[in-house]
């Protein structure tokens, strides 16, 4: 099999990736070449991410593809994948850069995930058919990732990881830097807290982005949802996740804690994992 | 033989049968499975049964006339007219299990959330999985749930005192079992010890609970054909196991609970510990509960790491009284099946857009639902049973792939 293959003064390349000091002489293609000319943010982060790390990723995405921004990642577990997850969630367009050949879905088990991508979006390579992943190459392929996007978002990243990397990109190539704020106890947000501290714009919700860019925000659905449902979001929102705890701060039944945290879960208010809750919308 | 030396008259072996096992000094002793022997021996027209002393009661049981001796000197007086066995008392129930008594669920502290899900469970009788970290009493629930299911029917104590009686597992005079049986094989049991096997053939852990719980501690580290073998008694309440001599079916009803880590080092999910587990293996040990069992539970509950404050919750109700609205919601669901309202209907056709949720969850959600509006004694279920149903699906963290 043969992939479209962009090179480096076809009309069609672009013009943000040009910017790099070291501009891929070539881009290796599955899916449609328009993915690559929206306006484009970078969505990355640490892989074995928390609950946390995951859903924050996920619902950022998911706002700034209904927002009509391309989100770009590097198709790895955790943050990455989530990020390609919640651009397809609405219906968005999202671009996957890989570090290996064009032809490898790397991680393997990605490679639904991948090709759900390529319908609407594309998966990019600089590395022809053939070209095993290896560690070497990851850097390199986050450089492109930055260069595509006109602004990065690291959602998780310890020190010294993969996600400072591509944000260190961004920066040399002048393009905007957020961190997700997260717990100075955690050892994955370590990386993101040092981002802020010199300099990063902090990211509280999606729509900091779009500020930043100049693009409206979608505006959001009105939500109906029960008067017990909202009492019990506006724990949630508190940070009282362990539905045990719900029980005795609402002082409802535990069975209507669980139906009202399942209609806020149906609304897209509320998230689990690990048998927590946690409120979707920064508050 | 004693008959035909002449040493018994003849005739008086009519309507008599006989088990024990003669030791070579001619005292009988007791053997496991009288009481379906003697249930057998009374349906073909036998009503009385020669049995050594200590099996006397458990062939009462079955309705026949024991007739108790303690050695063969006995029988050859008894058949002469020289010996009267006395009048054997049927005895009163007693407790399954060991004579353990069942925990009680007012012990339990705080857990609002388990205790609620063990009430669904026991309701309507579904199967329960239970994952967390370690230390958050997982096994602490599970051993409740025997204590709050409705008692034994009559019919139902007597199978189960059959399946005992069968597998040695009753004390020599016993009565009839009177509690559910509650067993926990250990994860090393092998698939024929879990559903049964040998020759001859004998219960497995799936018949011994019977009308009762069955409970797989970490389920994950159970091999996995055991697994894989408790497919057909989940589904058909039936076990088969197929021998050279023939094929014998087992009965095997039982609620299984299975508890599991959330990852093979068990720190998943608890803030104070961060997991070491590779991706790889933690995959890998997913994908085997996962495939093996998560579609037949019909409750998934994760329980959070339970931090200090959490033991402020009261204690408990206890068992006694939860019982008691189990076994009104059991009459319930005995009778016709409850009907959906539109906005349940409307929200579970929603949730399936939503959630990930395959044609089998939404059966079993369905089946949850239901048992919930019973527990409510509401005459449809509503949107809310529903919901709170939808709670209790499996997590996307315990989905295959």
């Amino acid at each position: 099999m043969t992939y479209p293959v962009i090179r480096r003064h076809d009309a069609v390349y672009p013009t943000l990736l040009a910017q790099l000091h070291d501009p891929p002489a070539q881009l290796y293609l599955r899916g449609s070449v328009d993915a690559l000319t929206g306006p484009a943010v970078a969505i990355v982060g640490a892989r074995s991410c928390s609950s946390y790390g995951a859903q924050v990723g996920r619902t950022v995405a998911r706002e700034l593809a209904a927002a009509g921004v391309v989100v770009v990642s590097g198709l790895a577990r955790g943050v990455d994948a989530e990020a390609h997850r919640g651009a397809l969630d609405a219906g968005g367009c999202t671009v996957a850069v890989l570090g290996c050949g064009i032809d490898r879905d790397y991680p393997r088990r990605h490679a639904e995930l991948a090709s759900r991508i390529v319908e609407s979006g594309a998966v990019v390579s600089e590395y022809p058919p053939g070209v095993e992943p290896a560690p070497w190459r990851f850097p390199a392929r986050n450089r492109i990732v930055a260069a595509l996007a006109v602004a990065t978002v690291v959602v998780e990243a310890r020190s010294r990881s993969g996600g400072l990397i591509t944000a260190d990109f961004a920066l040399e190539l002048g393009r905007d830097v957020f961190a997700v704020p997260g717990e100075i106890t955690s050892g994955l947000s370590a990386g993101t807290n040092e981002l802020l501290r010199q300099g990063a714009s902090p990211l509280l919700a999606a729509a900091d982005v779009l500020d930043a860019m100049g693009v409206e925000p979608k505006a959001p659905a009105g939500r109906s949802v029960s008067s017990a449902a909202e009492a019990v979001l506006a724990l949630v929102s508190d940070g009282v996740r362990d539905p045990d705890a719900l029980v005795r701060a609402s002082g409802c039944s535990s069975g209507d804690v669980a139906a009202a945290l399942v209609e806020l879960e149906l609304a897209g208010l509320v998230a689990t994992a690990d048998g927590e809750y946690r409120a979707v919308v920064a508050v | 033989m004693l008959a035909a030396s002449r040493q018994i008259p003849p005739g008086a072996l009519l309507e008599h049968a006989a088990i024990g096992e003669l030791a070579l000094d001619g005292r009988l002793r007791p053997v496991p499975g009288v009481l379906v022997a003697a249930e057998a021996a009374g349906r073909a027209g036998v009503h009385r049964l020669i049995c050594p002393v200590e099996s006397a009661a458990e062939a009462k049981l079955a309705g026949v006339d024991p007739v108790p001796v303690a050695h063969l000197a006995d029988v050859v007086a008894y058949f002469r007219g020289a010996y009267r066995p006395e009048d054997v008392d049927a005895l009163p129930r007693s407790r399954a299990n060991g004579g353990a008594a069942v925990p009680d669920l007012a012990d339990v502290r705080g857990q609002e959330r388990a205790r609620r899900t063990l009430e669904v469970a026991a309701a309507g009788r579904h199967n329960l999985l239970l994952s967390g970290p370690p230390g958050t009493g997982k096994t602490m629930l599970a051993r409740r749930l025997p204590g709050i299911l409705p008692p034994l029917r009559d019919d139902e104590a007597l199978e189960v005192t059959r399946i005992h009686s069968v597998a040695g597992l009753l004390p020599p005079g016993h009565g009839v079992v009177g509690e559910r049986p509650f067993r926990a094989p250990h994860h090393t049991a092998s698939a024929p010890a879990v559903i049964g096997g040998g020759s001859p053939p004998r219960p497995g852990e799936v018949t011994l609970a019977h009308h009762g719980v069955l409970l797989l501690d970490e389920l994950a580290e159970f091999a996995r054909p055991a697994l894989e073998a408790l497919r057909q008694p989940l589904e058909d309440g039936v076990v088969a196991v197929a021998r050279v001599t023939g094929r014998l079916l087992f009965p095997a009803r039982f609620v299984l609970v299975g508890t599991m880590n959330p990852c093979p080092c068990g720190a998943r999910g608890d803030p104070g510990h961060e997991c070491l587990c590779a991706p790889q293996r933690l995959a890998a040990y997913r994908e085997k509960v996962s495939r093996a069992l998560v579609d037949r539970f019909d409750l998934v509950l994760t329980v959070p790491r339970a931090r200090s404050r959490e033991y402020e919750g009261g204690a408990g109700e206890s068992s006694g009284s939860v019982r008691g609205r189990i076994v009104a919601a059991a009459e319930r669901l005995g009778g016709p099946a409850l009907p959906f309202d539109p906005a349940a209907e409307m929200l579970l056709a929603r949730a399936v857009d939503t959630l990930p949720l395959s044609g089998r969850g939404r059966t079993r959600v369905r089946r949850v639902a239901r048992t919930i509006a019973a527990l409510a004694a509401s005459e449809a279920v509503r949107a809310e049973h529903l919901a709170e149903a939808l709670s209790y699906r499996t997590p996307t963290e315990l989905r295959a792939g």
